[in-house]
């Protein structure tokens, strides 16, 4: 029966005059094409997943740090060779780092001295790998006092606090992010301070003042392709000019803030351009109307309008300059620098460019860290991009 | 009345600096173009005082740091080539395939949703991607490669050319999803009612239609690969090499700057004014390359009369 139907169907279907044979065929050809443009989409979601997963993943471990609970001795011997303060089988577990530190901490609180305490020691980054079940180089003998230590839970991992509170270091387990973090603020303000006066003011002029002459068009041509000049050359700028010719300390967040500041330039002009626009002509003419002048009308109810549009803008161009190395690695803010810079002449590093740092570092241990580092770094640029948004959707007018 | 005169006076000279000053504002962004341009112009003509330029452009030993150097960049040019070719083949058909899905088949309300999610994609810093090709791309093409009985580098040009396709597919989304959007509704009505299917209008179309936006976007995307830095210092050699093989380690004229400028040398030995000489080339190209692109989006907008984009 099903048969005789079918065939039924398919006379029909061959009488029709506009019957096209080839229809089942271009009807999968679509579905096919609709196929590869979702697995298109699908493909770089999915990288994104991946890749958010995959440096979750590394990065995590570095948020913990092995502690070891031992008896130190605190006295004269032990301030003046601070490897004699713990039983020699610790010697090659417990960090330099830590040792290193001895003196300050008695002269912090000089009721430790002359007394023995069972203390939580930092250990090294080798016996911090094994704890974390990483790949580890630590021979026999040590490796039985640890496995002994850690059945007694005398060993454990904890909150990582140095990565926050230090800056970077050669030892792995002493390094953290805290200079760079530092250095970030302090050139991010100088490129703040540069570029957002000027982006802004530049918006203006060509919005509001500009006549349609060819410097005006001239400018913006520029602004187009400043947009589009590789951050790199930049940095060729930011060493020819800024370093060599003014003589401005190299290294220091005064350059990479400059630096920083030609670039984020068009990102702000463009968005501040666009909220000046927006900002409806009955507005001006108003103003015009009850006998302002021009500087009037535009500063006392133009800009005031357009603001949170200005600031969304340059708040993504900020996140963006937050983000950029190469520029930065050129003039020189990948210096070692383990304390903090205090001014912004001082040498300093940037978040990106520690990151970049411990990717190269050989040992083991500098991975996790790179990985927690880049977690930070996402984190910042994520809040401040939703800052952005929130600002948007809060202030936004629609006239 | 005489007060109100002064008064009058000293607005005009305020509204007339506040002018100079706008002015000022605006023409610094004029001189930074320049600041780029000269710096760099002027290092290089010192390089090539030094050395000759057509060995520059055609020569194929690159070899700073030694008595007898020679700069040769031929091997680091093709090596920017191959590795922008792979991020383009990567960035092309995924970016144009999500731009058509997000224009032409996703509904207004789950585009605004993927949109932003794509972009985050070019939010991540570029260090990041770095890290991700050295640490898991590279490590995965040699094993992958091994399996099937090929040797691959750690510092393959493919790695680095994926993991920066991947970051270019935004770029190439983006755009080509405004283009696509802004090709006239009545022409995909049209060849629907004549009994085309949604493929056959896209191919046929839409696309052709659409064709110098995307081809816009695609020489940004190119643009952007030849001046990417960090993906390529992390994950790319830097031995200039002068082949086809894309498991081969490769270096790029930005991986050269970088290597030239880091460090300690004398600013004015032939050996860091080569950076000068290649970033030279690369703003060149880099400007062509915009220039073109702001030329056909241009032509797109007039042709369909469209004011935003």
């Amino acid at each position: 029966m099903k048969n005789i139907n079918n065939t039924n169907n398919n006379k029909n279907l061959s009488d029709n005059p506009f019957y096209d044979p080839s229809l089942t065929q271009r009807h999968k050809s679509a579905r096919r094409f609709k196929i590869f443009t979702i697995t298109c989409i699908a493909f770089a979601l999915s990288f994104l997943v991946f890749f958010l997963g995959d440096m979750i993943t590394k990065g995590l471990p570095a948020f913990q740090q092995s502690y070891m609970q031992i008896d130190v001795t605190y006295n004269d011997q032990t301030i003046a060779s601070t490897r004699k303060a713990i039983d020699k089988k610790y010697r090659r577990i417990v960090s330099r780092a830590w040792l290193r530190n001895i003196p300050k901490m008695v002269q912090e609180s000089p009721e430790l001295m002359a007394t023995t305490q069972s203390t939580w020691v930092l250990v090294n980054h080798q016996v911090d790998q094994y704890m974390k079940d990483h790949y580890y180089k630590i021979k026999n003998k040590e490796l039985k006092i640890i496995e002994d230590m850690k059945a007694q839970g005398k060993i454990q991992l904890q909150f990582n606090s140095i990565f926050f509170t230090q800056g970077d270091s050669k030892i792995p387990e002493n390094s953290g992010l805290k200079s760079s973090i530092i250095g970030s603020i302090l050139t991010l303000l100088v490129t703040m301070v540069v570029a957002f006066p000027m982006g802004v003011m530049t918006a203006v002029y060509l919005e509001e003042f500009a006549d349609d002459n060819r410097w005006t068009q001239f400018i913006e041509v520029n602004i187009n392709n400043l947009a589009a000049i590789p951050s790199i050359l930049f940095g060729l700028l930011g060493l020819a000019v800024f370093i060599n010719l003014f003589g401005m300390p190299r290294s220091s967040p005064l350059v990479g803030g400059l630096t920083l500041a030609l670039m984020t330039l068009p990102i702000i002009i463009v968005s501040s351009r666009a909220a000046l626009r927006s900002v409806p002509d009955s507005i001006r003419q108003a103003g015009y109307g009850l006998g302002l002048t021009k500087v009037q009308v535009v500063q006392d109810h133009v800009i005031p309008l357009a603001f949170p549009g200005i600031m969304t803008g340059s708040i993504i161009g900020l996140a963006q300059a937050m983000g950029e190395t190469a520029p930065l690695i050129i003039i020189g803010m990948i210096a070692f620098i383990p304390d903090s810079p205090g001014s912004i002449f001082e040498a300093a590093t940037v978040m990106p460019a520690q990151i970049f740092t411990w990717a190269g570092m050989p040992e083991r241990a500098y991975v996790e860290r790179t990985a927690a580092g880049i977690m930070v770094l996402l984190s910042i640029l994520i809040s401040l991009n939703a800052l952005a948004i929130i600002l948007r959707k809060k202030f936004e007018v629609k006239w | 009345m005489k007060a109100f005169e002064s008064k009058k006076r000293h607005n005009e000279i305020k509204e007339q600096l506040i002018k100079v000053c706008l002015i000022t504002a605006a023409s610094i962004s004029i001189l930074t173009t320049f600041g780029v341009l000269f710096s760099i112009i002027f290092e290089a003509i010192e390089f090539f005082q030094m050395r000759s330029f057509w060995y520059f452009i055609s020569g194929t030993e690159w070899s700073p740091g030694v008595a007898d150097s020679k700069f040769g960049a031929l091997p680091i040019f093709s090596g920017t080539f191959i590795i922008t070719l792979i991020a383009m083949a990567v960035a092309l058909p995924i970016g144009l395939g999500s731009a058509i899905f997000m224009s032409e088949y996703a509904s207004p309300k789950l585009r605004s949703k993927l949109k932003p999610l794509l972009e985050i994609l070019a939010g991540i810093p570029t260090v990041v991607y770095g890290f991700f090709a050295a640490i898991t791309v590279a490590p995965f093409i040699v094993n992958f490669f091994s399996m099937l009985g090929i040797q691959a580098s750690f510092n393959s040009a493919l790695a680095s050319g994926i993991v920066m396709g991947i970051m270019i597919i935004p770029v190439i989304s983006s755009l080509s999803d405004d283009v696509i959007r802004a090709v006239p509704d009545s022409q995909r009505k049209a060849s629907l009612a004549l009994g085309m299917t949604m493929s056959e209008t896209i191919k046929h179309i839409v696309l052709p239609s659409a064709l110098p936006g995307i081809i816009s976007a695609t020489i940004l995307g190119i643009s952007k690969a030849l001046g990417e830095t960090m993906i390529v210092v992390m994950a790319a050699g830097l031995r200039p090499n002068l082949s086809w093989n894309i498991l081969e380690d490769m270096t790029t004229v930005t991986v050269r700057i970088v290597d030239a400028l880091v460090g300690d040398h004398e600013f004015d030995s032939p050996d860091t004014l080569s950076a000068f000489a290649l970033g030279l080339v690369l703003f060149i190209v880099t400007l062509i390359l915009n220039v073109i692109s702001v030329a056909l989006i241009r032509k797109f907008k007039e042709k369909y009369k469209i004011n935003t984009l």
